[in-house]
């Protein structure tokens, strides 16, 4: 006996494969020749020709490298693409490459493969990488995932212009035109002018839409507004900030204020019900990426067409817009390591980007800076330019933004799960507790998730 | 005798060895064929589920990295939550408030069918069975529809007669009202189609004897119904608790557990906590929590039953 016996892990995981490529028949992208096989799962597009962009650049891919590529859209409906991490990183045999949501990279960082030759290849093309990108996909010093396009988004205010000059005084088009520069009165989009827009649109009965339950839209919007005030919750090295915190109290209180212009079941709200309020007329403004708009250019273009995307407001630490980012993983315990990284840096150039970006109607939000200035933002509409401002470009003096950074992301991850921030407001808006009791209840619940390692 | 070991039959004269005749004799033994005829039954309950509740087990005594082994340290941790202390508490309210109210509609529609004419009754026992037969998740869907924050079609029929509308999902109280009403609408046709059944095979001499005494309706139900059914109404309670407490579907798609976790329940929070949130292990540990609180309501639900079938015999 010379050769190496087959072990158990290994007869299962071929018996999984065969029985698995049999089952779903995936789409296969051909290619004849012996740069051997792939399995991807990738994030099944809201915008139902995302899937189509990425399907036609992996066969270009894999023709030119000749290596044979299955791919699985797999939708997050049901978090059937988070369960299905979570299996394959238990099991330890699935895709190849697979799509991770924002927090699943540092979960799953011990058994995912490091791609920092990857990531510093493109950095050195393409200049620095999104912040928050990088704080999510970095842990333990290495970059365990390729920041995607596919999927990554930003969340700023998608304004009903017509009816926020007509009830709240602000041309939102004049502040922030499609021309690369700030207009007059940029500077004074603060959350204090949101403030008195939004109690003057509830008043003349177009309230804004703005979530505060527990889904990500929620989180993420009141995320950046937190971090506009300076308002965190737990510092880098995991110990919570709660106690003596003015900035977070202010925070606190301004958004319990806002509160109470929102309609008043924005505590029910899921992630459909902004684009919701948008789409019907019901509302000027959600925190959205342009998906809303591109439903109602469908649905109710006379509404669509009187949408303007702009920057978030500004509080006293500055301008955060909610991001929230896709990645791309590869797991440690894949066959053909090399090729699925070739794969995904082939993705990250600016060419792939920017496919990836025009096919999607401008929702898909690639990770450098230096590709913000793709045409399809400049050309989308009616109103053409209505999603110009929608990714962030350097007029806006803006940082992107994530809820609960920077605490350390397997802390971050459980804050952003159980939506604290929007559930400490609503202890005091809704629950009636004084803003002591709630910070209170917050600080027991940091304690509850730094602990047990 | 089956399982006592006794010989099937008398064992032939072996001519071979002494080692051969054991064998035959273990593979003629009554206990070791039904051994091997169960094989295939123990190996799918030890499959899917002695090593997953094990596995469980295992994976709530492990820090969040599943790293090192951290005992009881997760229970103690979560026993010291105000928000798991609250999901105890309505995971408590929901699965006895859901089960008593489809008890209570269960036994009403059976008796209200028992009394249909059979011809007739075959249709009404088919339409009323319609919930149970909708997958949860799909049905719940269409319940959301209906609750929805902004555009509720029941506060749309509430406005037309100038009720104001009602925040079904948006304010707590209401939000756990309709998650138990949306779970006993979906669970009240088991109960109805057991304690029909159970309805139908309580003799009618019994009626006739009580109505010769002349018992009235009410004491026709309360001393010849109940007693006769008392057996079937604590298993389907039991069940039904077993299966209403594991609920995750109903919560999932209404509330997300909102607000402010004040719908959430074990399934649901074990599931943020250990898929969504990255604790596998604490995700666990919710979800085995589910295991005394159930094994205190079997054993009071069972003494009962066996404290009745003695008093039987």
């Amino acid at each position: 006996m010379t050769g190496k016996g087959m072990t158990r892990r290994g007869a299962l995981r071929s018996g999984a494969g065969v029985i698995a490529a049999g089952a779903l028949g995936a789409p296969m992208v051909h290619a004849q020749g012996t740069g051997g096989s792939l399995r991807v799962a990738f994030w099944d597009h809201w915008v139902p020709t995302g899937n189509d962009a990425m399907r036609a650049l992996v066969k270009e891919w894999s023709e030119k490298n000749r290596v044979e590529v299955t791919l699985d859209f797999i939708n997050t409906t049901g978090n059937q693409l988070q369960l299905a991490g979570a299996a394959q990183a238990q099991s330890k045999s699935g895709h190849d490459i697979i799509s991770l949501a924002p927090w699943d990279v540092g979960t799953y960082a011990s058994v995912l493969e490091p791609v920092d030759d990857v990531i510093n290849r493109l950095i050195a093309k393409y200049g620095p990488i999104n912040p928050v990108a990088e704080y999510l996909a970095k842990r333990e010093g290495a970059w365990r995932g390729v920041p995607a396009t596919s999927g990554t988004q930003n969340k700023p205010a998608c304004v009903r212009f017509d009816l926020m000059q007509e009830h709240a005084g602000l041309d939102v088009r004049a502040m922030w035109p499609a021309n690369g520069q700030a207009g007059p009165g940029a500077d004074q989009w603060t959350w204090d002018t949101f403030l008195t827009a939004a109690e003057k649109c509830a008043k003349a009965g177009y309230p804004f839409g703005l979530p505060l339950g527990a889904f990500s839209d929620a989180v993420d919007w009141v995320g950046a507004l937190f971090a506009s005030y300076g308002a965190s919750m737990m510092d880098e090295k995991g110990k919570p900030t709660v106690r003596n915190n003015p900035k977070l109290r202010t925070a606190i209180e301004y958004a319990v204020r806002l509160s109470k212009a929102l309609p008043n079941d924005v505590w029910a709200w899921d992630d459909a019900s902004n684009n919701r309020a948008l789409i019907s007329g019901r509302s000027a403004l959600v925190f959205n990426p342009p998906s809303a708009w591109a439903v109602a250019k469908r649905d109710q273009p006379q509404v669509a067409e009187k949408c303007w995307t702009i920057p978030m407001p500004a509080g006293p630490e500055g301008r955060f817009l909610a991001y929230l980012p896709w990645t791309s993983g590869i797991w440690n315990f894949g066959r053909n390591k090399q090729t699925a990284k070739a794969l995904l840096e082939f993705l990250g150039e600016r060419s792939s980007a920017e496919a990836l970006t025009s096919k999607t109607s401008g929702y898909d939000i690639p990770p450098f800076e230096s590709m913000t200035d793709f045409k399809i933002w400049e050309t989308e509409g009616p109103p053409v330019g209505t999603v110009y401002n929608y990714p962030l470009k350097p007029h806006h003096k803006a940082k992107p933004s994530i809820a609960f950074a920077p605490a350390p992301g397997e802390f971050a991850a459980q804050m952003y799960v159980q939506a604290l921030n929007t559930k400490v407001i609503a202890r005091v808006a809704q629950g009636g507790d004084s803003v002591d009791q709630a910070l209170g209840w917050l600080e027991r619940e940091l304690s509850t998730i730094v602990r047990g390692g | 005798m089956a399982a006592d070991g006794t010989l099937v039959a008398g064992a032939p004269a072996a001519a071979g060895s002494g080692r051969a005749n054991t064998m035959q004799r273990f593979a003629r033994q009554r206990s070791t064929i039904a051994f091997l005829m169960a094989l295939p039954l123990i190996a799918l309950i030890g499959g899917l589920v002695v090593y997953p509740a094990g596995y469980a087990m295992w994976l709530s005594t492990l820090n969040r990295r599943m790293t090192a082994n951290i005992g009881l340290g997760n229970f103690e941790i979560l026993l010291e939550s105000d928000t798991f202390w609250m999901v105890i508490m309505q995971s408590c309210i929901f699965a006895v408030g859901a089960v008593i109210a489809k008890a209570l509609i269960g036994f009403w529609l059976a008796h209200m069918l028992h009394h249909i004419p059979a011809k007739g009754q075959r249709k009404w026992r088919g339409m009323l069975l319609i919930p149970w037969v909708i997958p949860p998740a799909l049905s719940t869907l269409g319940w959301w529809w209906m609750f929805d924050p902004s555009y509720s079609s029941i506060n749309w029929l509430l406005n037309i007669f100038a009720v104001p509308a009602v925040p079904w999902l948006g304010e707590p109280w209401w939000a756990r009202f309709s998650v138990i009403l949306v779970n006993v609408w979906y669970g009240s046709p088991f109960f109805m189609i057991m304690y029909l059944a159970a309805l139908k095979s309580v003799p009618d001499q019994l009626y006739e004897a009580a109505a010769i005494d002349g018992a009235t309706g009410w004491q026709g139900l309360r001393y010849v119904t109940l007693p006769m059914m008392q057996n079937i109404i604590s298993i389907t309670v039991l069940f039904s608790l077993i299966v209403t407490f594991a609920n995750y579907d109903i919560v999932r798609v209404l509330t997300n557990g909102g607000p402010r976790d004040l719908t959430q329940v074990f399934a649901s929070y074990a599931f943020q906590v250990g898929i969504l949130s990255g604790n596998l292990p604490r995700g666990a540990a919710v979800s085995l929590f589910m295991f005394p609180v159930l094994a205190v309501f079997a054993y009071f639900i069972l003494r009962g039953i066996n404290r009745r079938n003695k008093e039987q015999m």
